[in-house]
């Protein structure tokens, strides 16, 4: 495929460097996924398995809104590509926080006080529906998410990064610190204290369901950022297409991996298997295990964090003094 | 004032555990609900905090009215907001969060800034000790200090009223005199209070009036000093008569009592 060969080409100037690159890359995905996945666990004790379709369904909304009805740049004469391309995101942003509001209220919700595994039969339910309807919007071929980045290439000499590498960065950080100040804030507090002890939190008068609302919103947000950094260039596709939302299952370990019920854990985990990955990929070349040897990494990452912590590295088993 | 009338409380929809229990809290007042293990005392405490639904309860019968309104089937938000605040059986802190965090989650509907910072510049006066363990995780607290911490997230609410369900729990008597104390204090400040206990003795020695349930039911009620001397009372919840082998239950004694009643 074309980004291979791209890659290929940037990455030789050093393999290394480029090594760190595809680590942070793919690590930034992983965060972002796994911190939807927890912050969701943790507020409402249910493992999302509709996170890939909502990886999915967000990466199409921006291809939607930035690429193929170029909402709202067709109203605006003369604006810079640049900008109008920001503004189609952060609609796309909105209605995936919308979207995960509505199946939390339509699915999740009816389902409180149920065994945490029906809930999670459910939301496999509401992954298969919603791939299902946003597979129909997309269509066959992949849809270009119209990203200003193209192919351009920052070239520091030592190493050469893609511009869309640069921005995927700087965005994972910013969100990363945009979720943990938001987990300082009232609502965080009250997020925090709603996933400790439900009941505890209904007594001091917090609207639980909100909160839930909230954490779903949250979740989705992130999941279309990193559906918008899987399906875009250099590194990842040229679109979303129907195998967007099966990245998640790259992403699973990472919160394996992580705990959990722990952000941090899900931001470390994330780029832990992430460079793990890149590093298998890079240096280990066994002609027998084939091409694709780095997608089975995460789960190895896994498999051995398990036996060493069986409840993540950063899951704590609960704090609390009787 | 609250009001609890005639209030009946059915768990699974089979489980009967309420029984038409009434009880009233006046303003200003300590109002203490006595019983012994499974009376219906937590039960009471969830019906007027609206927590019976996770608990899979319902009230079936009677009503709960909080200065004249009928509250039966608010949600507990609203009940926070009109002035009734609880404290959860066993503490229930937050131990993941830091106690100025936990202080913070009680205020979330407090969304005056200014009511806010004086609700939490009389829990740091009234709890000394928390001011000092302010950035430390709920969780590492003594138990002490978690059912403070419990109390202070309440007042963060700044309540009319305070319902505390079995404050003296698990605490040593130099504690529970401590809790005792600062029960008086926040009645003192206006709040009205309602003391669930199995600690008879610590909780009618401030109380303006008492109350002693069992299976569901008020068996006895009235001025605590008459409710301490009540020879049924001392036996049964104050173990002052008799050792263990000769101790009748409770029900005996009310079998025996309602004879007496239908007799007399
Ligand atoms: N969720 C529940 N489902 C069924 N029965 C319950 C539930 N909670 C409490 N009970 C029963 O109700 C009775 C009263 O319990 P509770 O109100 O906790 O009493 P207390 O606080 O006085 O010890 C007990 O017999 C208890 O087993
Ligand atoms: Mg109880």
């Amino acid at each position: 495929m074309i980004p291979t060969v791209v890659l290929a080409q940037a990455g030789a100037t050093n393999d290394f460097a480029e090594m760190v690159a595809e680590g942070l890359s793919l690590g930034s995905i992983y965060a972002l996924l796994g911190m939807g996945l927890v912050i969701i666990f943790k507020a409402t004790r249910v493992l999302n398995f509709a996170h890939g379709a909502l990886t999915a369904a967000g990466a199409y909304l921006i291809a939607a809104f930035a690429s193929i009805y170029d909402i709202p740049g067709r109203w605006i004469p003369g604006v810079a590509p640049w900008f109008s391309w920001t503004l189609s995101v952060i609609l796309a942003l909105i209605a995936a926080a919308f979207l995960g509001v509505l199946l939390e209220r339509a699915f999740i919700r009816p389902m409180v006080g149920e065994e945490m595994f029906a809930v999670a039969l459910v939301t496999l339910g509401v992954d298969i529906m919603l791939r299902g309807i946003t597979n129909d919007f997309i269509g066959t071929d992949p849809r270009p998410l119209g990203d200003p980045f193209g192919t351009q290439i920052l070239d520091l000499g030592w190493v050469t990064v893609a511009y869309s590498e640069v921005a995927q960065f700087f965005t994972a950080v910013v969100l990363v610190a945009g979720v943990a100040l938001f987990f300082r804030s009232r609502t965080g507090i009250a997020m925090r204290a709603t996933a400790f002890d439900q009941e505890a939190a209904r007594a001091q008068g917090i609207n639980v369901g909100r909160i839930f609302s909230i954490a779903w919103a949250i979740g989705a947000v992130l999941a279309t950022v990193a559906g918008l950094f899987i399906s875009i260039f250099p590194r990842r596709s040229a679109g979303v297409d129907t195998s967007t939302a099966f990245f998640v299952f790259r992403a699973f370990p990472v919160v394996i991996v992580g705990g959990l019920d722990s952000v941090v854990g899900a931001i470390l985990g994330g780029f832990m298997i992430g460079f793990a990955e890149s590093a298998a990929v890079s240096y280990l070349q066994f002609d027998f295990l084939g091409a694709g040897f780095g997608g089975i990494v995460p789960y190895i990452v896994m498999l051995i964090v398990l036996i060493v912590r069986p409840y993540g590295i950063f899951g704590t088993e609960e704090i609390r003094r009787v | 004032m609250l009001e609890v009338a005639n209030l009946e409380v059915v768990y699974n929809d089979v489980v009967l555990v309420l029984r038409g229990i009434s009880l009233e809290v006046p303003d200003g007042s300590i109002v203490a609900l006595l019983g012994a293990n499974g009376a219906g005392k937590t039960t009471t405490l969830r019906a007027i905090g609206g927590l019976l639904d996770v608990h899979e309860g319902d009230v079936t019968k009677g009503h709960v009215t909080f200065d004249g309104a009928d509250i039966t089937e608010l949600d507990p938000s609203d009940r926070v907001k009109l002035g009734i605040s609880q404290v959860l059986e066993g503490r229930r802190i937050f131990g993941e969060l830091t106690v100025d965090e936990n202080l913070a989650a009680g205020a979330y509907v407090n969304r005056d800034r200014k009511a806010t910072s004086a609700a939490y510049d009389q829990v740091m006066t009234l709890f000394p000790r928390l001011a000092e363990r302010r950035k430390a995780t709920a969780g590492y607290l003594s138990g002490g200090e978690q059912q403070m911490l419990a109390i202070g997230r309440a007042l963060m609410q700044s309540p009319k009223l305070l319902v505390l369900d079995e404050p003296s729990l698990g605490l040593a008597p130099l504690l529970v005199q401590q809790v005792r104390d600062i029960i008086v204090d926040v009645n003192k400040a206006g709040v009205s209070i309602l003391l669930i206990e199995q600690n008879a003795n610590m909780a009618l020695s401030i109380a303006d009036y008492g109350y002693i349930m069992e299976t569901g039911k008020v068996v006895m009620d009235g001025d605590p000093q008459k409710l301490l001397k009540d020879e049924d009372v001392q036996e049964f919840y104050l173990g002052l008569h008799g050792d263990e082998g000769e101790r009748k239950s409770f029900r005996d004694v009310k079998h025996y009592k309602r004879r007496k009643r239908w007799l007399s």
